[in-house]
């Protein structure tokens, strides 16, 4: 089914003129809303029905609920069906979720880990096709088309970031170089010498580039760089403007996460207003963590996806644990498909300081506003009963004086700006430059020390 | 009539001023004065130094945080209250001392150095020497 969309849509780009092309999949990723949830409906049903004949795993959750498929009639039943969440993944591991026989099966991805628990998805040529389709669409979106080239600096191998955008930039056409993350000043000669046009890693590394490129001397008109697609962690409004300035680029959100495919699964248009969630694809739901109840819509919750074609490891009612809003505006782009807002944060990142909830992006903001680099460590620790929240900060020359009381003053600013932020008392300390760890992939901002 | 002091962002914890001295003793650095200012978590360094735009280099090839100031060197007769002398006359100037230290001068000179860091260079250094205080230039102190 996939080869026929791609094989049907292509002709049509180029009979439009392929460089103004301003959609990969233009009929489906502008579909009315109203036909969008026909299409929806029409392919739930038939997953649920699939995840109950090929999924014992979660058939034995629904009967525990007393449901069979005929209870579900069209996605106003989705609400009905249990939840499957990591901790699912983690007892069904390695094979007990899947929809398909391995020998169906050509891929496998599996997480980074950064929750403490590794999660494994498999994949059919479909489920890859489907995926790739996704990064497609997000590159177009990001105002990428076959004139491109495209520098992954994802990592490649197990983590979905660098196969993903490779499968998108290929499927594109666009040319792409799998430059993979790490070796920093490889990657700034590879964008530099071979006219990279399109760069997708991790915001984190995104920032960590710019940084090196401004050690080098190097100025934003030094690059061919005109857009960057930035996912796989939680990062700020004001560290995209960051971003944007230091390489002169428009950085773009991309979200995903492994056990639905990888990244794609949704992403920014020229917008930059939330991310469109490929609707063709999953259905999105946002729900109170504490309760489960589905909350209405533009309620800050937690996200929930149920997958609408996947073969292989179909997942229904799957709780992310990212926190985020959808909005159904209408969306100046052309796009149709419902928006979710740019990630709060993670259930898992929030932290409870004194029993203040506390989002290591809210930092951030604090940070880059203030005019210090993205670079930081938040230390939660418990001394005598009560939490302490520690922000490490690296000093940068525009900030250092030979006066004390003026370095003083700076550090005293920066703890009003957290303390109107996050509405309690956090310690700065300010560290030696490049004495907190760059992260090539997934930066590691929270050390948490406290034993409860 | 001032010269170049070099301040440098430390971290206070143990090693961290070694390290820094250690990256001037390889690059072959004299230090003519040094004054360390602290707080609980990180401290400042000052450094006069023979050669400053080597210990910049050097210094920012480590790794470390450091940025120039204008100071003043004055030669303080060392006697029963030349200090006083000096300050005194700043004092009627109007001029603010925010900080200052001694440096090492020539084993045989009758006087001492310090060096001054004031919020009005030229105001603080046409009043000292309008009372004969001698202020040493960059070429000078290099060769004490």
């Amino acid at each position: 089914m996939p080869d026929s969309k791609v094989s049907d849509s292509s002709p049509q780009f180029q009979k439009e003129g392929f460089i103004l092309k301003k959609y990969f999949q233009q009929e489906i990723e502008c579909m009315p809303h109203e036909k969008i949830r026909e299409l929806q409906n029409e392919k739930f049903l038939k997953q649920v029905r699939h995840v109950w004949e090929d999924v014992p795993y979660y058939r034995a959750k629904m009967q525990e609920k007393g449901l069979t498929p005929n209870d579900i009639k069209s996605l106003d039943d989705l609400h009905k069906l249990p939840f499957l969440t990591k901790d699912d993944l983690r007892k069904a591991y390695p094979y007990g979720l899947m929809g398909r026989p391995l020998k169906d099966c050509v891929r496998i991805q599996s997480t980074s880990g950064t929750t403490g628990q590794r999660v494994v998805a498999f994949y059919t040529l479909h489920d890859i096709h489907i995926w790739e389709e996704m990064c497609a669409r997000a590159i177009v979106a990001a105002g990428g088309s076959d004139e491109d080239v495209v520098q992954v600096s994802y990592g490649y191998g197990l983590f979905t970031g660098g196969p993903g955008l490779n499968g998108g930039s290929h499927l594109l056409g666009s040319l792409t170089i799998p430059t993979s993350s790490g070796n920093t000043d490889r990657q700034i000669m590879f964008i530099k010498d071979l006219s990279a046009t399109i760069l997708c890693c991790t915001p984190s590394y995104a920032a960590f580039i710019g940084e090196r490129m401004k050690e080098m001397g190097m100025k934003p008109d030094d690059i061919p760089l005109k857009a960057g697609i930035f996912g796989a962690e939680a990062w700020s409004e004001a560290m995209r403007r960051d971003i944007e300035a230091t390489m002169g680029i428009k950085a773009y959100d991309i979200y995903g996460l492994t056990e639905l495919c990888g990244p794609g699964v949704s992403f920014e248009c020229e917008d930059q207003h939330g991310m469109h969630i490929n609707e063709d694809y999953f259905v999105a739901e946002i729900i109170d963590p504490k309760t489960g109840e589905v909350l209405p819509e533009g309620s800050l919750g937690e996200l929930v996806f149920t997958t609408l074609d996947k073969e292989a490891f179909p997942l229904l009612r799957y709780r992310t644990r990212d926190i985020t809003s959808l909005s159904h505006e209408a969306c100046p782009c052309g796009r149709t498909h419902v928006r979710m807002s740019r990630l709060k944060g993670r259930t898992d990142d929030m932290l409870i300081i004194r029993g203040v909830n506390v989002f290591p992006s809210q930092i951030e903001t604090v940070l880059i506003n203030k005019g210090y680099p993205a670079n930081y460590q938040i230390i939660v620790d418990r001394v005598n009963n009560t939490d302490t929240l520690d922000v490490r900060v690296e000093m940068t020359p525009e900030m250092f004086t030979d006066n004390l009381g003026e370095v003083n003053k700076k550090q005293a600013e920066l703890v009003d700006g957290l303390k109107s932020m996050l509405g309690l008392k956090a310690k700065v300390t300010l560290v030696a430059p490049k004495t907190i760890v760059r992260s090539e992939g997934k930066a590691v901002r929270v050390i948490d020390n406290r034993k409860i | 009539m001032s010269v170049k002091q070099i301040s440098v962002f430390l971290e206070n914890r143990p090693g961290c001023l070694h390290e820094m001295t250690q990256a001037l003793a390889n690059a072959k650095i004299d230090l003519r004065g040094l004054s360390l200012a602290e707080t609980s978590d990180f401290g400042i360094v000052r450094l006069i130094v023979d050669d400053v735009l080597n210990t910049a280099t050097v210094l920012k090839d480590a790794g470390f945080v450091a940025s120039l100031t204008d100071v003043l060197a004055v030669e303080v007769p060392n006697v029963p209250g030349g200090l006083n002398k000096v300050l005194g006359i700043l004092n009627s100037t109007g001029v603010n001392v925010e900080y200052m230290y001694a440096i090492l001068g020539n084993k045989k000179s009758e006087s001492a150095y310090m060096i001054f860091r004031v919020n009005d260079n030229g105001k603080a250094a046409s009043a000292l020497e309008l009372e004969n205080v001698t202020i040493l230039d960059q070429a000078t102190l290099s060769e004490l």
